[in-house]
């Protein structure tokens, strides 16, 4: 009787503690500053939102392919476009982005953790809420060319809301990697992934005010006196700028940065011209001075064949078309361009690259965005006709879905080291190929329907192409991206929970971060580190080259 | 896993001075940003049939606006006295700096209150066309926040230094880099918005 009495009484106690644990695990998650855990709730939601981002995607295109005939209602058109754009850009790039710098660049650093985690922590949660309410005002009726006069002002603020909480991480980011290097680590030793977050981040930290600026102009405005700024249907006209190219390219910055920092490593070397690299990456913040003029910098050629007059001012439109739109693709191409140099082998040495899962997830993706990124030097070409049409949107997906499937792969690069456990490559490289394919078919279709003037934001319209084949491969592009991120979620719930344990440098890499035990302690570091080069960790490895010594 | 040679304990970096930096060039950026669209809106009004930007009957109260501007000269002088100060371990002087600057800054909050009571202007104007009533708003609404913010800073900082963290000079430095900031926003404001109106 006892014994029953005590069980029954353990089972009620193990179950209150069980639920009890749980409880406090989920205030935990909450309540965190912790980098590790902040880093991933970013990516996470960033990820659950692009299959919502993905899915309204493919419903546009679904309602593009028969132009005659409407199955959402064209009341919410309008809403649906403007939730692709400003959820593909705000609520999954930016986010993934962001989280895998919150995540990693401490680790990178040799820092205990983030500078100003508190911030950071508001951050993530003024942009999670602002997010819930932006959809929210969607979903009411309000956003951009809704009906609802105080969701539509719900809509406004919450956007602001919402890129606040953006610019709160980038702070915190920027400050990190300014202010928290372990001892040694100066900046030209800074690894090639921090340095990208570091660049976007400062652009951040220069364009999205302006765009809360202009936001807040346009709240005031719809409550008080809604001509000046065109009311609902002026919200894109002032806010738009931030969704589109070269603009974006600050966004997908730290992708590139990782396939840099992937390079090396799977090359089994140390990267040559490091510092063409960081240069490379540092052009690319260019785009933020496009952002703080508000404005798309265009080449009027005034007619098809080659026109040469007025030239002066011809070459000062060159000049700005040529430093906002080329230089920031400038800067990818180069790190592109130098990566097959540490493959190259020089005399007497051994180069054995190791092709692994992220690798590939990090090529396709940087190709793909880098294709988007050259496709929208076109757009601003005005004679080209593309303004206005769904080239835009097909560049504007191809570096955005480009940047998501290179984020993949840096997830599956340093998840072993947040969580401990490793995806098996196998079951993970097929889903890059599937990747590539969606953001094929999602992308360049509308790069050649725009060439055909299919307009941009309308789902009635005619021209002699095949416009439904068109619409339809953007269809099932879209619906691939979201089956590729579902799966991936679903292998990474299983792989990182119970996966091959990862040990402390899975990849045999070069920076700080595989110095510390997977997943690592709570201050990161149990002793700090003195860096001598940018590639730490490579230093205490015996070369690949060197004899072998026989071991007792 | 493996083992780098332990390192000494790393200097200070300044990271609050360097967050501070940052937040206020993304300050600079909100508040140039904002007069950006206000030069637009203007050059389109000017351009256009009545050639007025500012709405009939409303004048710019120039008296309050220009003490505003004659106070950020003060603030910062405060706040660069309580550095000043810091640096010497004077916690008196720090004390006292940090209060001024907080009243000064309190002052400017003030006069703003005083140009919104003086001008009169209504937010929604007669014809239902003009921006300036909301733009007006909007801008100097946005600038009052930061100053509502720096005071805040000022009498955060008195408090913590007066309470007995002296040792932390680097607030009273990140504090002095705030003020200059939204000195030289309000400069840039006051000369787009009060004087070429």
């Amino acid at each position: 009787m006892t014994t029953i009495d005590t069980a029954s009484h353990s089972t009620s106690e193990a179950s209150t503690a069980s639920a009890s644990h749980a409880l406090s695990t989920v205030g935990a998650w909450i309540t965190t500053s912790d980098h590790k855990r902040l880093g991933r709730m970013l990516i996470g939601c960033g990820l659950i939102a692009l299959l919502g981002i993905g899915a309204v995607g493919g419903l546009l295109g679904l309602e593009r392919i028969d132009v005659n005939t409407t199955t959402l209602g064209s009341g919410s058109i309008d809403q649906m476009f403007s939730i692709f754009r400003v959820g593909l850009a705000f609520f999954a790039v930016l986010p993934v982005m962001l989280g895998l710098g919150v995540a990693v660049v401490p680790l990178q650093l040799g820092a205990r953790a983030l500078a100003f985690p508190r911030l950071a922590a508001a951050g993530f949660w003024a942009w999670f809420f602002g997010m819930a309410l932006v959809v929210l005002s969607i979903l009411a009726n309000g956003g951009p060319g809704g009906g609802t006069s105080k969701y539509v002002a719900l809509y406004i603020s919450a956007f602001a809301v919402m890129l606040g909480g953006l610019t709160m991480i980038a702070i915190s980011l920027a400050t990190t990697v300014l202010t928290t290097r372990a001892p040694g680590m100066n900046m030209r030793r800074v690894p090639t992934f921090a340095w990208s977050v570091l660049v976007s981040s400062l652009g951040l930290v220069i364009v999205l005010p302006v765009v809360i600026g202009a936001s807040i102009y346009l709240y005031v405005s719809y409550r008080y006196n809604r001509i000046p700024f065109g009311g609902n249907e002026g919200i894109l006209d002032w806010t738009g700028f931030s969704m589109t190219q070269p603009q974006t390219f600050l966004y997908v910055l730290p992708a590139v940065g990782f396939f840099a920092e992937l390079i090396p490593v799977t090359a089994r070397k140390r990267m040559p011209m490091r510092g063409f690299v960081l240069a490379g990456l540092g052009l690319v913040g260019v785009a933020a001075i496009t952002g703080a003029t508000q404005l798309p910098h265009l080449l009027p050629w005034r007619g098809s064949k080659l026109y040469l007059g007025h030239f002066s001012t011809k070459l000062g439109d060159l000049i700005s078309y040529g430093l906002f739109n080329i230089v920031p693709v400038l800067g990818v191409v180069i790190v592109v361009l130098l990566g097959p140099l540490a493959f190259a082998a020089k005399k007497g040495q051994r180069v054995a690259p190791k092709i692994t899962a992220p690798f590939i997830f990090g090529f396709f993706g940087v190709t793909m965005l880098l294709v988007g990124m050259v496709a929208s030097i076109l757009d601003g070409v005005i004679d080209l006709g593309l303004q206005g049409t769904v080239y835009e949107e097909g560049t504007y997906t191809y570096v955005c879905y480009g940047a998501i499937l290179a984020a993949l792969g840096a997830v599956t690069y340093w998840g072993p080291k947040l969580w401990g456990r490793r995806l098996a490559d196998k079951k993970v490289m097929p889903l890059a190929l599937l990747g590539v394919l969606a953001v094929v078919l999602s992308s360049l279709p509308y790069l050649v329907a725009g060439f055909a003037d299919q307009p941009a934001g309308a789902i009635t319209f005619s021209y002699g192409g095949p416009h439904a084949l068109w619409n339809t491969l953007t269809t099932i592009g879209h619906f691939l991206m979201v089956l590729t991120v579902l799966a991936y979620v679903g292998l990474a719930l299983q792989g990182f929970r119970k996966g091959d344990l990862a040990g402390d440098d899975p990849w045999d890499a070069h920076t700080l971060e595989w110095a510390t035990s997977s997943p690592p302690p709570a201050n990161n570091f149990v002793e700090l580190h003195t860096v001598m080069s940018p590639q730490p960790l490579l230093d205490l490895k015996p070369s690949p080259d060197a004899p072998k010594t026989e071991t007792a | 896993m493996l083992a780098l040679p332990p390192a000494p304990a790393p200097a200070p970096r300044r990271q609050l001075f360097v967050g501070t930096a940052l937040a206020c060039s993304a300050g600079t950026m909100l508040i140039g940003g904002m007069l950006a669209i206000w030069l637009r809106f203007r050059k389109v009004a000017m351009a256009g049939t009545t050639h007025l930007w500012v709405p009939k009957g409303i004048s710019i109260p120039e008296v309050a606006s220009n003490i505003m501007l004659f106070s950020f000269i003060g603030i910062c002088i405060f706040a660069q006295w309580a550095v000043y100060a810091a640096k010497r371990d004077d916690k008196s002087h720090v004390g006292l700096a940090l209060l001024l600057t907080g009243l000064l800054g309190l002052a400017v909050i003030n006069a703003q209150a005083a140009v919104y009571a003086q001008m009169n202007l209504p937010i929604r104007p007669k014809d239902g066309t003009s921006a300036y009533g909301v733009m007006f708003y909007a801008i100097t609404g946005t600038f009052l926040v930061f100053m509502i913010i720096g005071v805040v800073f000022s009498f955060v900082t008195a408090f913590r230094y007066l309470g007995g963290r002296t040792s932390e000079r680097e607030i009273v430095t990140s504090h002095a880099i705030y003020w200059y900031f939204a000195a030289a926003a309000f400069t840039m404001l006051w000369f787009v918005v009060y004087v070429t109106k």
